[in-house]
């Protein structure tokens, strides 16, 4: 008996959320990042799930393409956090406010 | 010879150009110099000039010299072009030789001002505009003389700049022959569209083929612009106020010749005013109206140097009439015999106020001044006696002829209020004569004759005062009128009235009769005129203010123009135009302030936004799937 893809949806669906809120309420920007990550993968989930249920490929190589540029993005973003921490002494999202209006 | 005419204006120019450039830089009196010396070599130049006009059969006495086109726009044609016929080269040699002699008295009256170049680097721009203006071929060329003679006058009536009094009355007369400037303009467009040329020579022959209405309207608005030059009724309120200026400017430019501009513009156009048929009568009776008006209005002044101001009004005022009376060599030859007297007065108050301390101009605080400064005296009792009407003297022709004229023209009712007018002018100018060199001394200090420039200045004017008179001896073959029948055309022949002689004599008597009571009233000892001043306080003060039109001017015309102007300002500038302009901007920049919040530069914020958009869309897109 297969698993229903509801169960499937559910679990990246809660992922989602938690990431979403981590991206939203943590200040450090690692945490956030991680947050990030957590919404991506909650994405790759869903789009596995959905590839299984419809005996279809695509969804699955979408996942993939979707892990390499998490990949890429990773080298990006934590050099960014890197230097950003190497200016402020700290990786505190809030102080990096300099864009306000 | 006539190539030379160009330069007659152009070396005062070249003059006040040299003297604008590089003021400060002459010391002590070398810039006074150099001014009287362009005006005086434009003199020798319009002698020169009017001597080979002279030499001319008389048919040929009129010669252009065009320097360049100035204008060209389709077939209308203006040229920076000259002309030398009669009337202009009299003008000319008004101008230079009296404008010279002033130059001359100014070296020294001037002396020690802070501004002594520019003073004379005005002069002479003034002299300049006044020959252009006197010499011009065309009406535009003349207008822009017009124009350059009224910026002079309001640079030099404001020429001790500090004084309030003097900054204002320089503005009033810019502002007030303004209005007649303006019409003349107005005037010489209606010209244009009649005629498509604004050259003499191709308006003046064909004026008498205009409509009657179109020549009055045209006549009108040129004569609009002389009542405002030369400040007759209803216009005249500035010339008072330009005493303020300094006294060699009120003998040049306000007695000698800017003012006489309008006699010559009527006289020059008098083709157009003949065209018309009302419009001479138009031009001598409002002559005659400010004759009469400014003669009891000089009555009544103590102040000197507005005594002359207001006797000037009423010469000019003699001038129209006799321009409109049709004797227009007449006119002219008034005013050149008035050019030399009023010079010599104006001058010779300046001596005064020069010698009184303080400046003295209250002729009150006179008399008596005839013993110390003698030299003065003489002079101004030989214009005095010009400008009353006595024999031999300049102005006893010139004003006879003028006053004839309407007797001969048989307009007897106009020729009693011309001798009317004769008679005032001979009761306020022995007046000031009286209060300021005869009877007791009133003055303080130990007045003197001036030095020996103003008293070279002075007699050679009271020369050309007393012996003026030659240029006209008679109104028909006199000198004078022969010359510029060319222009003018003959003097017209007399229609009714007593013979010339009778009419002098009775010119004579006039004038006579006039000094005799102002010699009972203020000399003779046998009338405390000190007690009379008290007794008729009131009409002298009505006549002192000149009938309160310039009190009507500033109660009905300025203050509520002063009103208005404060209305628009304050109200529909400050209020109407700031307020919707920094409105909007305060609008703006207020919006600005409340969206510039959602800006926070804090990432969450931004990611909450993208969050509720994303859903917002999903949201739309499942409820409307």
């Amino acid at each position: 008996m297969r698993t229903p893809i509801s169960y499937f949806l559910l679990v990246s669906a809660l992922l989602f959320t938690i990431g979403t809120v981590g991206v939203l309420v943590r200040r450090n920007a690692l945490i956030i990042f991680m947050s990030i990550e957590l919404q991506l993968n909650a994405v790759n989930l869903a789009l596995v799930a959905f590839s299984r249920q419809n005996g279809n490929l695509t969804g699955q190589v979408l996942a993939f393409f979707s892990m390499v540029v998490a990949a890429a993005e990773v080298v990006v973003g934590l050099a960014i956090i890197v230097s950003l921490y190497r200016k402020r002494r700290s990786a505190d999202v809030d102080d990096a406010s300099l864009l306000k209006g | 010879m006539n190539i030379l005419a160009p330069f007659i204006p152009a070396i005062p120019l070249a003059g006040a150009a040299v003297l604008l450039l590089t003021g400060p830089r002459w010391r002590d009196r070398s810039a006074g110099w150099l001014a009287s010396a362009a005006v005086a070599v434009a003199f020798g130049l319009a002698v020169t000039v009017f001597g080979t006009l002279v030499s001319r059969p008389v048919t040929l006495r009129l010669s252009h010299v065009s320097l360049f086109e100035w204008i060209g726009v389709g077939s209308f044609r203006v040229d920076i072009a000259f002309r030398v016929d009669p009337l202009s080269t009299v003008m000319a040699l008004t101008v230079t030789g009296v404008g010279a002699m002033i130059h001359l008295y100014a070296v020294d009256y001037m002396r020690g001002d802070p501004r002594y170049a520019r003073f004379f680097a005005y002069m002479n721009l003034f002299v300049f505009f006044m020959l252009v203006l006197v010499l011009a071929d065309n009406y535009l060329l003349l207008y822009v003389g017009w124009e350059g003679v009224g910026l002079c006058s309001y640079l030099l009536i404001g020429f001790w700049f500090e004084r309030k009094t003097a900054a204002d009355a320089a503005k009033k007369a810019f502002v007030t022959t303004r209005i007649g400037d303006s019409a003349l303009l107005i005037g010489l467009i209606f010209m244009w569209s009649r005629f498509g040329s604004l050259d003499f020579d191709r308006v003046l022959p064909h004026a008498h083929a205009l409509a009657n209405g179109t020549a009055t309207v045209m006549a009108m608005l040129l004569f609009a612009g002389a009542v405002g030059k030369s400040a007759q009724l209803p216009l005249h309120v500035w010339l008072p106020d330009a005493m303020e200026g300094p006294t060699p400017v009120s003998a040049l430019i306000h007695a000698a010749t800017m003012v006489t501009a309008g006699v010559y513009l009527v006289v020059r156009s008098h083709q157009i005013f003949e065209a018309s048929g009302v419009a001479l009568t138009i031009v001598a009776v409002v002559g005659l109206v400010t004759a009469i008006y400014a003669g009891l209005s000089a009555i009544g002044q103590d102040d000197i140097k507005r005594m002359l101001a207001y006797s000037t009004i009423s010469q000019l005022g003699f001038m129209f009439f006799g321009a409109g009376m049709g004797a227009y060599s007449a006119a002219i030859f008034l005013l050149v015999a008035h050019a030399f007297f009023k010079a010599v007065l104006f001058l010779g108050a300046g001596s005064v106020m020069h010698a009184l301390p303080d400046e003295e101009t209250d002729m009150t605080r006179m008399g008596g001044l005839r013993r110390a400064m003698p030299l003065t005296a003489v002079t101004w009792v030989v214009g005095w006696l010009a400008m009353a009407g006595i024999p031999p003297l300049s102005g006893f022709f010139a004003k006879d002829q003028v006053v004839a004229a309407a007797s001969q023209a048989g307009r007897i009712g106009l020729w009693y209020a011309a001798l009317f007018g004769a008679l005032l002018t001979a009761l306020y100018e022995t007046r000031g004569t009286f209060l300021t060199f005869f009877g007791e001394p009133r003055h303080r200090g130990h007045p003197h004759d001036p030095p020996s420039l103003m008293r070279t200045a002075l007699v050679s004017l009271a020369v050309g005062a007393a012996l003026a008179g030659v240029l006209g001896l008679s109104a028909t073959s006199g000198l004078l009128p022969k010359f510029l029948t060319p222009v003018v055309g003959p003097t017209k022949e007399a229609v009714a009235g007593p013979s010339e002689l009778v009419l002098s004599i009775i010119s004579v008597a006039v004038a006579l009769v006039g000094i005799l009571t102002a010699w009972l009233v203020y000399l003779s000892g046998r009338i405390d005129w000190m007690a009379l001043r008290v007794r008729f306080a009131s009409a002298k003060r009505t006549f002192q203010r000149g009938f309160y039109v310039n009190d009507f001017y500033s109660g009905a015309i300025v203050g509520p123009a002063k009103l208005a102007a404060a209305f628009v300002a304050y109200v529909v500038d400050r209020r109407v135009v700031d307020g919707t302009l920094t409105g909007i901007g305060r609008l703006v920049s207020s919006s600005a302030g409340a969206a510039r919040r959602a800006q926070t530069g804090l990432v969450r914020t931004y990611a909450v936004g993208i969050l509720l958009g994303a859903t917002a869309v999903l949201g739309y897109l499942v409820v409307r799937s």
